[in-house]
């Protein structure tokens, strides 16, 4: 039977997924900002930051008017909960693209570092994740939102080496130290922008199985 | 327990201030309306505006006066013989408790639904003509366009187009309740009451009315009487509680439900109440 | 003894009682039954349905006469104690609570009981002596004064158990209140009054008293209204009374008759309630 409401879904649907489209530009522009030291086009992203900002806004009051007016059950409401969650995940992303431009900008205002190897590639990887998260919601695959999952152990291991690199950086020359650090932190930015990919997969697991595999490692009688 | 003074004054901020009676497309406008049966007030200075075409819900507890009022739109109570209305309720501007207003044809504008399906002892087909014989209509071509059209309008016509002459009957008690839309329907009404619609119904049954509503307001202005708050949640632009014979609160369904100004209604909304 | 052993004995008592009752009950109609048949089927032939009653001392003959006289005479009643009845137990239904109503309510009560002879002088009164002749419509009038009381109360009774809920689907479609009436909910009573017409029918079908002085009897073939005419109930006590074992053979043979027409009535009352309602049943 067609409901009303089905149209409401969709609709949120749709917004979250705009949404989640700003947010893989933010993160696009911000790789490369970094990679060709575009000052101008850091700034861009800061500035874009308050769009995503208000999205995430429209979709939470929209959320809320749904559950009052349509009491959601089974699988609507676990889609209600995941767009609940799912939000603030790329809301948290995109502030961590913006905090990448910040450092670009700083970074800028100095000579570059000796070519990256570590970063680059740890950035590509969260990227590819996040856009996998968001297809995965899309599409409802719980097979890809599990793969999504797996790979982030690798990109843990990525941040560390590239930590390592910038370690041997900073105990080469002190003039250096300064430019390391932000890409420490810009690096550690990048990992947690998959880790918010991670998230985002546990909750279309849930969407999808029904199965909250969020701290699953934890159990108490596994 | 609330006092009566409290209860006035919870009226009073309910009652519409001028300016959002322009800003809304008023269909109904119901100004200081009291309800006695016989000595007993049942109704208090009820002040509202239903907005055209939207589907506007009446929710409040057994006994709060909601089912009077609505029967008070289309004047079905004027037949119970110690009923006295005081104030004034207008469609489209003209209060109907009007001395010179025809009730018949009031009742031919303002069609409604009641909580117990009463389809007539007589065929489907017939009971869709009945409103359109009884106003003269006595051309088959014509009432056959009807008919269809109205079971069409109510969900109802690929259901019972093979068996039109089929007692009413026949149907369950969903369709039933349909048929008694689409018969009230039929004679072109511009407001539709219900009356508790679906209260006798099944779940599925439910959201096929609940969806039909939702279908009808592009057409028709709708209130519906409601003890199902999620109901009136699911289907309704408006709502307004009432109690004790008091309108308590009017607003947009989302506040009423979601962050409603007075306590009453809070409690009432969440269950706390009683 | 147990409470439960008790319990079933005195119910086993109780409903020993009630088929002792049932059997004491039905005891009469059997036996009344099983003597009617007995004597009148045998006298019943060919000749009983299409002769003349032949004159005195003759064997033979028959009641057509008094078998169409009978049946002139309850399409008279009906024709006066329906519409009038009808309209009459709408109005009651209607104006329940004024104080008219309950004054024409009490008068259809009190009728009901009067016994029927006294109807018979009534309609003599104004039917027959008037115009010096008795005739088949004073007989008419004195049964459809019978039935009146009967089909007020009945059509009343089952206009006020039709569902309120259609009175009031009819007026929200912008019915007037006689429309209502007149379109929705008589014809939802329609099965009940129906029987209650059969079943006042079939009570005057078989009086004797109110014709003796309106409708007379004939000897002769008769169907005109103005005339005096026979009727199988006056014929039967005719010849019982009398001495020939003829006529008391014919006797049987029209009481027979008599009780036939009226389980036939009632069963046609019962066929035809079925089918009507089943347009009725929700």
């Amino acid at each position: 039977m067609q409901r009303h409401f089905d149209r409401d879904i969709e609709d949120l649907k749709d917004l979250l997924l705009r949404m989640g489209a700003m947010v893989e530009d933010a993160i696009t522009q911000s790789i490369r900002s970094l990679l060709e030291r575009d000052t101008a086009l850091a700034e861009e992203v800061i500035a874009n930051d308050n769009r995503i900002d208000q999205m995430e806004l429209e979709i939470d009051r929209r959320t809320l008017e749904l559950i009052a007016k349509m009491q959601p059950a089974a699988v609507d409401l676990r889609f209600v909960a995941a767009i609940m969650k799912i939000t603030p995940e790329l809301e948290r992303i995109a502030d961590l693209a913006q905090d990448v431009c910040e450092r670009v900008i700083e970074l800028n205002r100095e000579p570059p570092l000796k070519p990256m190897q570590a970063i680059p590639r740890l950035a590509q990887d969260a990227q590819t994740m996040v856009r996998q998260a968001l297809d995965a919601f899309v599409r409802g695959d719980a097979v890809l939102a599990r793969q999504v999952i797996a790979q982030d152990d690798n990109v843990d291991q990525q941040t560390e080496q590239s930590f390592r690199e910038l370690l041997t950086y900073m105990l080469e020359d002190p003039r250096n130290i300064s430019r390391a650090i932000r890409l420490t932190f810009t690096g550690k930015y990048f990992e947690r922008m998959a880790d918010g990919a991670t998230n985002i997969c546990e909750m279309v697991v849930y969407l999808v199985e029904g199965k909250m595999i969020k701290h699953a490692g934890m159990a108490p009688n596994a | 327990m609330l006092t009566t003074i409290d209860m006035e004054r919870l009226g009073a901020t309910a009652t519409p201030s001028a300016a959002s009676l322009e800003s809304m497309n008023a269909k109904i406008s119901v100004r200081d309306f009291d309800f006695f049966y016989g000595p007993a007030k049942v109704l208090h200075g009820i002040s509202l505006d239903i907005p055209d075409r939207q589907v506007t819900a009446l929710i409040g507890p057994s006994g709060c006066g909601k089912s009077t009022f609505i029967r008070s739109i289309n004047r079905m109570n004027d037949i119970i013989p110690e009923a006295v209305a005081k104030g004034t309720i207008a469609i489209d501007g003209r209060d109907i408790y009007n001395s010179d207003t025809d009730v018949v044809s009031l009742r031919r504008r303002v069609g409604m639904v009641f909580q117990k399906s009463n389809p007539f002892p007589k065929s489907i087909y017939d009971n869709i003509a009945y409103g359109l014989r009884i106003g003269g209509m006595h051309n088959k071509r014509e009432l056959n366009g009807v008919v269809e059209k109205s079971l069409i309008r109510a969900a109802l016509w690929d259901e019972v187009k093979d068996r039109l002459h089929e007692s009413a009957f026949a149907l369950s008690g969903g369709q039933q309740q349909r048929l008694c839309i689409a018969r009230a329907l039929a004679v072109d009404p511009e407001v539709l009451l219900m009356d508790e619609p679906a209260s006798a119904l099944d779940p599925i049954a439910t959201t096929k009315i609940e969806e039909l509503i939702w279908d009808l307001k592009v057409n028709y202005t709708i209130v519906i009487v409601t003890h199902n708050m999620q109901q009136a949640a699911r289907v309704s632009d408006r709502t307004a509680f009432f109690m004790l014979g008091r309108l308590v609160e009017y607003s947009d369904t989302k506040t009423i439900f979601m962050n409603p100004k007075e306590k009453m209604t809070e409690d009432y909304v969440t269950g706390r109440f009683g | 003894m147990s409470y439960a052993r008790r319990r079933k004995i005195i119910s086993a008592i109780a409903e020993g009682l009630c088929a002792v009752a049932v059997i004491l009950a039905l005891l009469p109609l059997a036996m009344i039954l099983f003597y009617v048949i007995k004597q009148g089927f045998t006298s019943l032939n060919w000749a009983f349905f299409t002769q003349m009653p032949k004159p005195v001392g003759e064997t033979g003959g028959g009641m057509a006469n008094a078998i169409v006289g009978t049946l002139v005479l309850i399409a008279i009643a009906a024709s006066v104690a329906v519409p009038i009845g009808c309209i009459c137990g709408v109005h009651l239904a209607e104006y329940t609570d004024s104080k008219f109503s309950s004054i024409v309510r009490f008068a259809a009560d009190v009728l009901n009981g009067v016994p029927s002879i006294v109807f018979g002088m009534f309609a003599y009164i104004i039917a027959v002596l008037p115009v010096k002749r008795f005739s088949a419509l004073a007989g008419g009038l004195a049964l459809g004064f019978i039935m009146i009381p009967i089909v007020v109360r009945t059509t009343e009774e089952l206009l006020r158990l039709v569902p309120s809920g259609l009175r009031e689907g009819a007026l929200a479609l912008g019915a007037t209140r006689s429309r209502a009436v007149f379109t929705v909910i008589l014809p939802a009573a329609l099965p009940g009054i129906l029987t209650g017409i059969l079943v006042a029918t079939a009570r005057v079908a078989g009086e004797t008293a109110p014709l003796l002085f309106t409708a007379f009897g004939n000897a002769f073939w008769s169907t005109s209204p103005v005339q005096p005419i026979a009727s199988l109930t006056q014929q039967v006590f005719l010849y019982a009374n009398s001495a020939y074992e003829d006529w008391h053979r014919q006797a049987w043979a029209g009481a027979f008759l008599l009780v036939v027409m009226i389980l036939t009535l009632s069963i046609a009352a019962r066929f035809a309630v079925r089918r009507l309602e089943r347009m009725n049943r929700p």
